[in-house]
């Protein structure tokens, strides 16, 4: 059972699980999908790619960072029957790039860098402009779902911290 | 830590009050003195009432012994304090020996006003001297080669602060550049425990500088970083130059307080690696350094990037001219500027005036070489008292009373409040915390002013305004942060007088070119109102959005950042927002089971900083536990297990803390975005299912 103390000007509600269950009634304000104020996800409601998403880890912003927005661009814009398959050359000069910085992009798969990144981020560019288009009930609490595999893959222990939410 | 902005601050009031009441006893007896005259003939001339006569000339003496009592007393006062800080000045500037000494105490007495004829000789000295003993001066372009910045630093000091407590702004207005780099030079370099001094040795090869940097990020922290891989995202081939006065790399502070104490390795000091909670291991420092590029070929390579100068500091700041003086003379010209410097430590007035032997037992804690140095200190010593009771100094408290629990060591804490986080928390999770902090091994003393302390019989002695003595072997000074707003001077930048730092408006701009992020920015919150953060996560946000900014986005401060703070693995809460504990706050509680805590948080998330947590978790969504379902807790005593706590402010939610529930952050954003007046909280707290994991 639930009950109610004050403590002077502060008040404390102690609730069961029970009190909790029928869904509450706070009435939250919906959430403009292409507010320009709000941080973005992965992808732009614009269509272009978000390079500042945090998601992206230091990707975007270290040293192979021209090689892999180059790579990603052609994969994000590549209408090929079998996306991205122009963007081999790109997909290359940036392993290459990757194989000289190994503390910053570790190697552990040989396979990972370049291969690895392209097929994973079909699965991310699919669900992410949905999530981010979904009126937000629930804000969602992450737009991406971050693709995990190109981060981890080359930045994975490096990717500082410092990542706050990309949209709320 | 005398710094010559505490001694003008305590000056300024003096000087003010005093020339107040001198005007007003002069205005009074001038006044009188009008009315006077046509008494005094009427005096002679009629009768006039010799009561009313008696009366006045009474009132005359007191009006005039007071203003000449007040004067008097206003001269004595600055003059001793003159006298004092002048021994203090000397005492500091004959500290280090190695820089020729002579030079800078005789120049500090010299040097009352004017420096431009200073002008002349660093031009000739420093070439020789190679420790540019001289105060810098004049535009000199060309870059010293091998410079000791340290013995810059301090020599600079007398001078400066000798000008700064001038009065009059003689000194101040010189246009001349020389003047200038001389005023803003403050002591913070005395601050820090000479920090550059020993690691500094003469390059022997020079380092040279970009003479141009597009962007220009002065400060190497947090904020810094964040603004620098922004930059580098938004604008292709970006190139970037952080200037920062610490000897290292860009580095995360939290760890420093938290994990690293907790830390099974005994080389953790020398690796600053630190274990998250999941297993993953991964150092302080934001970036190995193979990711950044050296500062000579900035301007070279190709695609652009990040570099990284250590171990300078900016001195001046040239708006117009869009250049930045640095200690050594050196000036380097911008596109665009950050200034993301930060703060220092502030420390008691009671222990900067206790003398040496207080103040080398005494640790203000920030940086990597102060962990390391209270790291050595806990093993070394018997006892640690730590003075200061909110985040930093409960979080210190909480570390070595752990550590306590292997070794003989004593760890007290002393705070003014009534108990931990006090400033922070409600009374009654204050109280609650308290007691967590007492049973992580740490002797909690609360309510406590320090009112002096002294070094006797091989042991620091804090005295107490009530009368009670600690004897203690080191002191950690955890009482805030002052922020570096040196540069404002020479900018010509406004520093804000409730929050302090620089103020800047909702974009975290200052001036044109000019953005201000992290510790040091005084920020317009469109939600919240005015304020300054010291949060990691602040740090991030909004050094993300100044390099945005930088880079032509033009987007205000939006996302509201959030903080956290672990004591111990069982206490551990989220916060977001204005979390003040004189505003009226509710709270909602369930009882928390053993999955409740911070540990569990960052196993299932996988990540060890909790605001990673959020971009890489998943809030509302089930998320498969790995952890197995643990046997039922029995019933605790205490009742604030794990809750939502929320800040009002005019019925308006302004602050939500997170009590042991998390990763929730995002509803609690929302929420605070809103800003809107909810009728009865309970319900908005359903929004957290407070019960679920």
């Amino acid at each position: 059972m639930s009950y109610c103390k004050q403590e002077g000007k502060d008040r404390i509600i102690f609730v069961t699980k029970e009190d909790h269950e029928a869904p509450s009634n706070a009435e939250l304000i919906a959430d403009d999908p292409n507010d320009p104020y709000e941080d973005q996800g992965l992808i732009l409601p614009s269509g272009e790619i978000n390079w500042n998403c945090p998601c992206l880890g230091g990707m975007a912003s270290g040293p192979c960072g021209t090689q892999f927005k180059e790579a990603f661009s052609c994969f994000h814009y590549s209408n090929e029957e079998v996306k991205g398959s122009e963007c081999i050359d790109n997909f290359r000069a940036m392993q290459e790039c990757m194989q000289k910085y190994p503390e910053l992009y570790p190697q552990e798969d040989e396979n990972e860098g370049a291969d690895a990144a392209a097929p994973p981020l079909v699965d991310s560019t699919a669900p992410v402009p949905t999530e981010d288009s979904s009126p937000a009930s629930v804000p969602s609490s992450n737009s991406t779902p971050s693709p995990p595999t190109p981060e981890s893959a080359p930045s994975s222990d490096n990717t500082p911290p410092t990542d706050s939410q990309a949209a709320s | 830590m005398w710094t010559c902005k505490n001694l003008w601050k305590k000056l300024s009031p003096l000087a003010r009050s005093s020339s107040t009441l001198c005007r007003q006893n002069a205005r009074g007896v001038v006044l009188n003195n009008e009315r006077r005259l046509p008494l005094v003939p009427q005096a002679h001339m009629s009768s006039g009432t010799p009561g009313s006569g008696g009366d006045n000339n009474l009132y005359y003496l007191l009006v005039g012994a007071t203003c000449v009592g007040g004067g008097f007393y206003a001269y004595r006062t600055i003059k001793g304090d003159k006298e004092r800080y002048q021994e203090r000045i000397n005492e500091i500037a004959s500290r280090p020996n190695k820089v020729v000494p002579e030079q800078p105490i005789t120049e500090a007495p010299g040097e009352q006003a004017a420096e431009t004829p200073q002008a002349p000789e660093p031009v000739v000295e420093p070439a020789p001297e190679e420790s540019v003993g001289t105060p810098d001066a004049g535009p000199v372009v060309e870059s010293e080669p091998s410079v000791e910045p340290s013995p810059v630093e301090v020599t600079e000091e007398p001078p400066a602060p000798v000008v700064e407590s001038e009065p009059t702004p003689v000194a101040e207005s010189l246009p001349a550049e020389t003047a200038e780099p001389q005023t803003t030079t403050e002591t913070e370099s005395a601050a820090e425990p000479a920090t550059v001094a020993p690691a500094e040795v003469p390059a022997p090869t020079p380092v040279e500088f970009p003479s141009h940097a597009p962007y220009l990020l002065i400060g190497g922290g947090t904020a810094s970083f964040a603004a620098a891989r922004s930059i580098r995202a938004r604008d292709p081939g970006a190139r970037v130059l952080i200037i920062t006065d610490e000897p290292d790399l860009p580095y995360m502070r939290p760890p420093l307080s938290k994990e690293l104490w907790f830390s099974d390795d005994p080389s953790v000091v020398d690796t600053l690696r630190f274990k998250q909670w999941n297993g993953k291991e991964r150092s302080i420092y934001f970036q190995p350094p193979s990711f950044y590029i050296s500062p000579q070929d900035l301007e070279k390579v190709e695609n652009g990037g990040v570099a990284v100068l250590t171990g300078k500091k900016v001195v001046h700041m040239d708006v117009r001219g869009n250049k930045v003086t640095l200690s050594d003379n050196t000036e380097i010209s911008y596109d665009k500027c950050l200034i993301a410097t930060g703060g220092v430590p502030r420390n008691l007035q009671v222990i900067e005036r206790a003398g040496e032997e207080v103040t080398k037992r005494t640790t203000l804690f920030r940086k990597v070489e102060d962990f390391k140095a209270l790291d050595k200190v806990s093993r070394d010593t018997k006892s640690i008292t730590i003075i200061g009771g909110g985040f930093l100094g409960s979080e210190l408290a909480c570390a070595l009373g752990r550590r306590s629990a292997d070794s003989d060591l004593e760890v007290i804490q002393m705070f003014p409040e009534k108990g931990n986080m006090g400033k922070v928390l409600p009374e009654y999770l204050s109280n609650w915390t308290t007691a967590k902090v007492k049973s992580e091994g740490v002797m909690v003393i609360t309510e406590a002013l320090v009112k002096a302390v002294s070094f006797k019989d091989g042991k620091v002695e804090i005295k107490l305004k009530d009368g009670r003595l600690v004897k203690t072997d080191h002191i950690v000074a955890a009482v805030g942060l002052e922020p570096s707003v040196e540069l404002a001077k020479s900018a010509g930048l406004e520093v804000d007088s409730d929050f302090g730092g620089f103020r800047v408006n909702a974009e975290l701009q200052a001036r044109s070119n000019i953005w201000v992020a992290g510790d040091a920015a005084c920020f317009y919150d469109i939600r919240l109102g005015r304020r300054r953060v010291e949060h990691h996560d602040h740090a991030v946000v909004s050094g993300r959005l100044a390099g945005e900014n930088m880079t032509g986005a033009n987007k205000p401060y939006w996302h509201q950042s959030m903080f956290w703070s672990d004591l111990g693995p069982d206490v551990g809460y989220e916060a977001i927002g204005i979390v003040d504990s004189s505003l009226p706050t509710v709270g909602v509680f369930a009882k928390a089971t053993a999955k409740d805590t911070p540990k569990a948080a960052t196993e299932k998330s996988g990540t060890g900083i909790r605001s990673e947590s959020e971009t890489e978790g998943t809030a509302s969504s089930p998320v498969a536990s790995s952890t197995p379902e643990p046997p039922p807790v029995p019933e605790r005593k205490d009742n604030y297990g794990k809750g939502v706590i929320f800040y009002l402010r005019d019925k308006v939610v302004v602050g939500i803390i997170l009590w042991n529930v998390f990763n929730r952050m995002p509803v609690a954003r929302k929420i605070i975005k809103d800003g809107e007046e909810h009728a009865d909280l309970n319900e908005v707290a359903k929004l957290f299912n407070i019960h679920e994991d």
